[in-house]
């Protein structure tokens, strides 16, 4: 028996990678018959800095009770990004914004999110859970006519030291490209 | 104990261990993916169920006995700062309320008429209202439901393609 222990252990180890790149491929296979692309849609608005449109004045109150005005924000690279608890990609994106806001912090970056018809309770447990480290404020029609309207999640903007909107990212976020707009918009001077 | 015996078992054991760990990790990610394309088959997106927007957009042009009748299963937000002409409110149906609301509203439409369910809150295969507001038509008795395509959003593929909105109620 003991010298069978080892066989059977790597009988076991083969079987379940067996079975799951069997499963994963029956899942490629369905996927690549039964549904169109997806395509994140991304604008980078390009021109002088005096041609990209201006950022709304944000005034907002986050689920803290924090009030958050334009001085909040002013000369940073500010990335705001409308999602809701309930979207399955919103909310699997929300590690990696939070990696971002804890990279580039100290460097002038500051992420915010707006949340979309949320139940307030399970917006709380979710910031909670996911120990959000940037603010949460609850969106209005208001708040996304102010960007040009809002109309799909996620959705994020750019914007920039200058108070420019230099971004907008439909549908999944490009993190490489949003990362890559970052870093360049750090390095800009602020006007 | 022979200290041979001995490596042999703990190593014997480790590697036991390691597979059961690794058989179940990827055992839990096969089904996750399962689940996810099992999701997306509800509503394949070329299918007969399935309206594209410039059908759509056109179907809305013809005269209004032909017209489909057009139900939003999204949230308010969305549909107060824009929708297509003519569509309803329903609200989002992953909701009991929105459900509540689709039912009452099936219950005075024709089953033999033409329906088209919309919503774009998000990626087509993560909507949580279109798939249950389509189940529940088709179990209601309806014959001519479809849902429209929206890949990325109602903002992407919809509003942004230059297609006719409405705003407010």
């Amino acid at each position: 028996m003991r010298r069978l222990a080892p066989v059977i252990a790597i009988a076991v180890l083969a079987l379940g990678v067996y079975v799951g790149f069997r499963m994963r491929r029956q899942h490629s296979a369905t996927a690549s018959i039964s549904s169109l692309p997806v395509a994140p849609a991304s604008t980078k608005v390009s021109g002088g800095s005096s041609d990209l449109p201006p950022a709304p004045e944000l005034s907002l109150t986050d689920l803290n009770g924090r009030v958050l005005g334009p001085s909040s924000f002013k000369g940073k690279v500010v990335l705001v990004n409308f999602w809701a608890a309930w979207c399955g990609p919103c909310a699997e994106e929300v590690p990696q914004f939070i990696a971002l806001q804890k990279k580039y912090q100290d460097q002038g970056l500051q992420v915010i999110g707006v949340s979309i018809d949320d139940d307030p309770e399970v917006l709380r447990r979710f910031y909670r859970k996911y120990q959000m480290n940037y603010p949460v404020v609850p969106g209005d029609p208001k708040l996304s006519d102010a960007f040009g309207g809002v109309l799909g999640l996620p959705t994020t903007f750019v914007i920039g030291r200058d108070n420019r909107i230099h971004g907008k990212h439909l549908g999944a976020t490009d993190f490489p490209a949003i990362n890559h707009e970052v870093v360049e918009l750090l390095h800009s001077p602020k006007s | 104990m022979n200290p041979e015996n001995f490596v042999s078992r703990s190593l014997i054991l480790r590697l036991s261990l390691l597979a059961a760990l690794f058989a179940a990790m990827t055992f839990a990610s096969a089904q996750t993916s399962a689940q996810r394309a099992k999701s997306a088959d509800v509503l394949p997106a070329g299918s007969a169920q399935v309206i594209q927007p410039q059908e759509l957009a056109q179907a809305l042009k013809g005269a209004d006995a032909q017209k489909p009748v057009v139900l939003y299963v999204g949230p308010k937000t969305f549909f107060m700062q824009a929708h297509i002409p003519g569509a309803e409110f329903i609200g989002p149906v992953s909701k009991p309320e929105g459900m509540e609301k689709l039912r009452a509203r099936a219950a005075s439409l024709s089953k033999n008429g033409p329906v088209v369910i919309y919503c774009g809150c998000c990626p087509w295969d993560h909507c949580p209202n279109i798939r249950p507001a389509f189940a529940e038509l088709k179990k209601a008795g309806f014959t001519r439901v479809r849902v429209l395509y929206l890949a990325t959003s109602f903002g992407a593929n919809w509003a942004e393609k230059g297609l006719p909105v409405a705003k407010g109620e």
